[in-house]
């Protein structure tokens, strides 16, 4: 059958990938492809997720490699995702934003709650003129009561309504963490499925710059154990669009991770309607020598890292696993197959991190590929501090992470 | 602190330097500020910079900060010229922020004389006093209970209320002893160890039966979990009530919550959630989303004085108030949470002098008598609908059973104190005398009614005890919306074990 497609073409044309079937890695389903007339000069993918491609046209857009190959061929270099002109270049945020406006559009039940969220247009400008466009009522500014107007989103998702809420900092979710984790993550189950929660939860989180430690706070460690919770984390424009809308589609309450110091990054992204999975891991490098998994801001640290140590002569593999809960370990998994070696990098506390339960989760399941013990290279189990210096130092940098491969790879 | 440069500014600043307004900006203190507060120094890299009215430093900007415009909206209205004012909560909307400046000092420089006798707040005018003196904490009478029926089923009042004719009040009078033998029943079945918890609702019926009957079927419900009533008014059959109380394989939540967590989506009665005062501000995001689909219908949720002290309860009831939400907040006060006691657990006037201090209307009832529940609740629904506000309910009653069925509450609190109430206040036969007064109910009625609901509550429990429990495939669905591989691994892991070890797992689910 079918697997995960992305479809791109003319204006106005609704692509949409698939979100992870239940059934297995090799089935995936299309949903409702629409206006595709095959005799038109565009590009259709349709492509297995063991890559074997059933039939495409010449223009092949980057975007759809980036989704469908999980395993790709070397000698691909991880570009922007848009080969073509057709794109316009935007900073993350900005990603956010038009994914937002775009879901608003499409769905008159879709609402943003949070604080400072309206006419301020939120403390990151991602929010910034909706209140304008679609009115204070669906764009909401809330008293400054996390727990409740979680809990007052989590009522009106029950009720029809498919709420986003902002935690102006992910810290500040912590004091939402009742409604989340009793309420938001069990109410499907607890009610026989008969109430649905299709909320939103996002928010920037990690170590910014000097902003002190309760607002360092890396939250995904903490909410990695509820159930009926999905976990993503954006890294660049392209994937916080598409995991934006892709968690606004979700039936399940998504929380969606966004990093305070990625908010200006630049990238072209496609013209283009486009979804992201929100299960799926991004191969930013493909290589031979070793895997290296990470998220968020990491990556970027990795990539720096990674130019260190291809002038050294090694072949990093560099997968963005995007989905803290679930982990995509059918990518992973593939590329350990292939080098053998693993190097996890996260921001996240060396104790109860996503690394650490990345790690017990690649030991659990493909033990007999590792030719190495998993490296994972995560912050110091201290609260972040002010100084510049030692917040610098908490953080994984470069250095550290090409020491780390050399000695892996030895 | 820097002067404003533009000419208005300066002459509303004056104003501002006159007033102890500018005391507490400088303070950094809260609650001047509507505008973005502490957290302004997270502002995108790169992004425009925005004064806020907290930072003391500078008042020089091009751009008019929300609170400064909002000031200055009320200053200008009161002198009656028209405004261009932006703040979105102002009853005029004009085109957004336009700005004041283009007024003229001289044109307001007489503003400057009455602003010395008050002040122009967010909010409204706030008059100047020099005596020195605070609010008391407490008032000398306390807030009154209003009722309909005496303790002896004499109706006192005929005026402003909502008539209840005999057929409804057959119905009522039907739910509230179905309501209280099917609580009997389920508690002693709980005592032989055939379920394994249950709460009673015993001397809370009226609340329950008369507040159900005056919402609507469209309105939807967030319990706590002393209501019951509202669902059984709805029309969940005491088979529905009892499956699941057993958790078997017909009780809509699967079998994956303790008894009494009932919930229906067909009835509009969300499912019941164990952790306090957590359904009060889902209920007010309900009212929002009804509110913005314009439905002919409201939001109502129940809690008791202890649910109240939780910080949901105050962060909802102020939501609420701001976002002009079409909610009832029904306060079940029955004197004890659990094993403390309502003075142990706040020292304000009851729940319904809150209503006040957040800005919603509220009034206080008597609990135990169904009429007055009756038309208070139609009354708040109609409020709540038509003018799309909130309203808050205080019910005084008395939780005559134990807190549940893992609770003995003669423990912590005297056996003539619940006898005083179970006896003289019981709101069961009170609606009862009244009945009896109108010829509507006798005795023989009562016989054959409470013979026929025990009948039908115990077949009801037999049915369910001897019905299979839910397939182990329903622990791992409904998590998500498809089961996902990770879980799939873990049931496929299940099975296996269950299959290997047969006899260390019970043998009543269906595998």
């Amino acid at each position: 059958m079918a697997s995960s497609a992305l479809v791109q073409g003319f204006g106005g044309f609704s692509g949409l990938v698939s979100p992870f079937s239940s059934s297995s890695p090799q089935k995936r389903l299309i949903i409702g492809l629409s206006n595709l007339q095959s005799e038109q000069k565009k590009s259709f993918i349709s492509v297995r997720s063991d890559a074997s491609v059933s039939h495409f046209s010449n223009s092949v857009n980057r975007a759809s490699k980036l989704v469908t190959n999980a395993v790709a061929v070397k000698g691909e270099s991880a570009a922007s995702p848009v080969s073509s002109k057709s794109g316009h270049e935007l900073l993350l945020f900005e990603a956010l934003h038009e994914g937002l406006d775009e879901e608003m559009e499409r769905d008159p039940r879709v609402c943003v709650i949070g604080e400072d969220v309206g006419h301020y247009g939120g403390s990151y400008k991602v929010t910034k003129g909706m209140a304008t466009k679609y009115g204070d009522l669906r764009v909401l500014d809330t008293p400054i009561a996390e727990n409740s107007f979680t809990g007052m989103a989590i009522g009106a998702a029950m009720t029809g309504l498919r709420p986003i809420i902002e935690g102006m900092n992910m810290g500040f979710l912590l004091l939402a963490y009742n409604q989340i984790s009793n309420n938001c993550g069990m109410l499907h189950y607890t009610s026989g499925g008969q109430f649905t929660i299709p909320a939103v939860i996002r928010g920037p989180g990690g170590v910014g710059r000097q902003l002190g430690a309760e607002h360092s706070q890396r939250l995904e460690s903490y909410f990695q154990s509820v159930p009926g919770l999905q976990m993503v984390a954006c890294s660049t424009p392209y994937n916080a669009k598409g995991l934006m809308k892709a968690a606004i589609r979700s039936e399940n309450p998504v929380i969606l991770f966004e990093h305070v110091l990625l908010y200006n990054l630049k990238e072209k992204i496609p013209d283009e309607e486009y979804i992201c999975c929100l299960e799926e891991a991004e191969m930013v490098r493909p290589g031979a020598d070793v895997t290296i998994l990470t998220y968020s801001r990491m990556r970027y640290h990795v990539m720096q890292a990674a130019k260190t140590l291809v002038n050294k002569g090694y072949d990093p593999e560099i997968i963005d696993i995007r989905s803290l809960k679930p982990f995509d370990l059918y990518t992973i998994g593939n590329s350990i197959k292939k080098t053998h070696k693993v190097l996890i990098v996260e921001e996240c506390m060396r104790t109860g991190g996503i690394g650490a339960s990345l790690r017990a989760a690649i030991i659990e399941n493909f033990w007999d590929y590792l030719d190495a013990p998993i490296m994972c290279l995560s912050s110091q189990d201290v609260p972040t501090p002010y100084a510049g210096t030692l917040e610098e130092w908490t953080v994984v940098q470069p250095p550290q992470i090409v020491t780390a491969v050399e000695q892996i790879c030895q | 602190m820097s002067f404003p440069s533009n000419s208005f500014s300066r002459v509303w600043w004056n104003s501002l330097v006159q007033s102890r307004l500018l005391q507490r900006i400088s303070n950094n203190s809260d609650g001047v500020c509507n505008g973005p507060g502490p957290y302004s120094f997270l502002r995108p890299l790169g992004a425009q910079r925005w004064d806020s009215g907290t930072q003391s430093r500078n008042f020089v900007t091009q751009k008019q900060n929300p609170i400064q415009k909002h000031l200055v909206h009320e200053a200008l209205q009161s002198s009656g010229k028209s405004v261009h004012c932006g703040w979105r909560h102002c009853g005029i909307r004009t085109e957004a922020e336009k700005g004041v400046a283009e007024y003229s000092s001289q044109e307001l420089a007489s503003e400057d004389d009455g602003e010395n006798q008050f002040l122009e707040f967010p909010g409204g005018k706030v008059q100047f006093t020099s005596e020195m003196s605070f609010i008391s904490e407490s008032s000398n009478t306390r807030v009154p209970c209003y009722r309909i029926l005496d303790n002896y089923g004499h109706q006192i009042a005929t005026d402003g209320i909502y008539e209840v004719n005999k057929e409804l009040a057959l119905k009522m009078y039907d739910s509230m002893v179905t309501l209280q033998v099917m609580d009997i029943i389920f508690y002693e079945a709980q005592r032989q160890g055939r379920i394994s918890f249950y709460l009673t609702s015993i001397g809370e019926e009226a609340i329950n039966i008369s507040s159900a009957a005056a919402l609507s079927i469209d309105d939807v419900i967030f319990p706590q979990y002393r209501e019951p009533g509202v669902l059984l008014w709805r029309g969940f059959t005491l088979q529905e009530f009892a499956n699941q109380c057993f958790g078997n394989a017909a009780d809509y939540g699967k079998g994956r919550q303790m008894p009494i967590h009932y919930g229906s989506n067909a009835l509009n009665y969300f499912t019941i959630s164990s952790p306090i005062a957590t359904q009060i501000p889902q209920a007010v995001g309900a009212a929002y989303s009804l509110k913005m689909d314009k439905k002919q219908a409201c939001a109502v949720t129940y809690f008791g004085d202890g649910g109240s002290s939780e910080g949901d309860c105050h962060a909802a009831l102020n939501f609420a108030a701001v976002l002009e939400a079409p909610v009832i907040f029904i306060c079940r006060n029955n004197g004890w949470a659990i094993s403390t006691p309502s003075s142990e657990q706040f020292r304000s006037d009851g729940i319904v002098v809150r209503g006040h201090a957040y800005g919603i209307r509220s009034i206080r009832v008597d609990g135990n008598d169904a009429l007055a529940m009756y038309s208070a609740v139609r009354m708040a629904r109609q409020i709540a609908i038509n003018e799309c506000k909130p309203v808050l309910i205080e019910a005084l009653t008395y939780r005559v059973g134990h807190h549940s069925t893992s609770d003995d509450s003669t423990k912590y609190r005297r056996i003539d104190e619940i006898e005083h109430w179970k006896i003289k206040h019981d709101p069961v036969s009170r609606f009862r005398k009244w009945l009896n007064r109108n010829n509507w109910w006798n005795e023989k009625d009562e016989l054959e009614l409470r013979n026929e609901i025990r009948n039908k509550i115990l077949q009801a429990i037999q049915v369910a005890e001897r019905m299979e429990k839910p397939g182990i495939e329903n622990l791992f669905s409904d998590v998500y919306d498809k089961v996902p591989l990770n879980l799939q691994e873990q049931e496929k892991d299940l099975r296996e074990m269950v299959a290997r070890h047969k006899e260390d797992y019970p043998s009543d689910v269906p595998l």
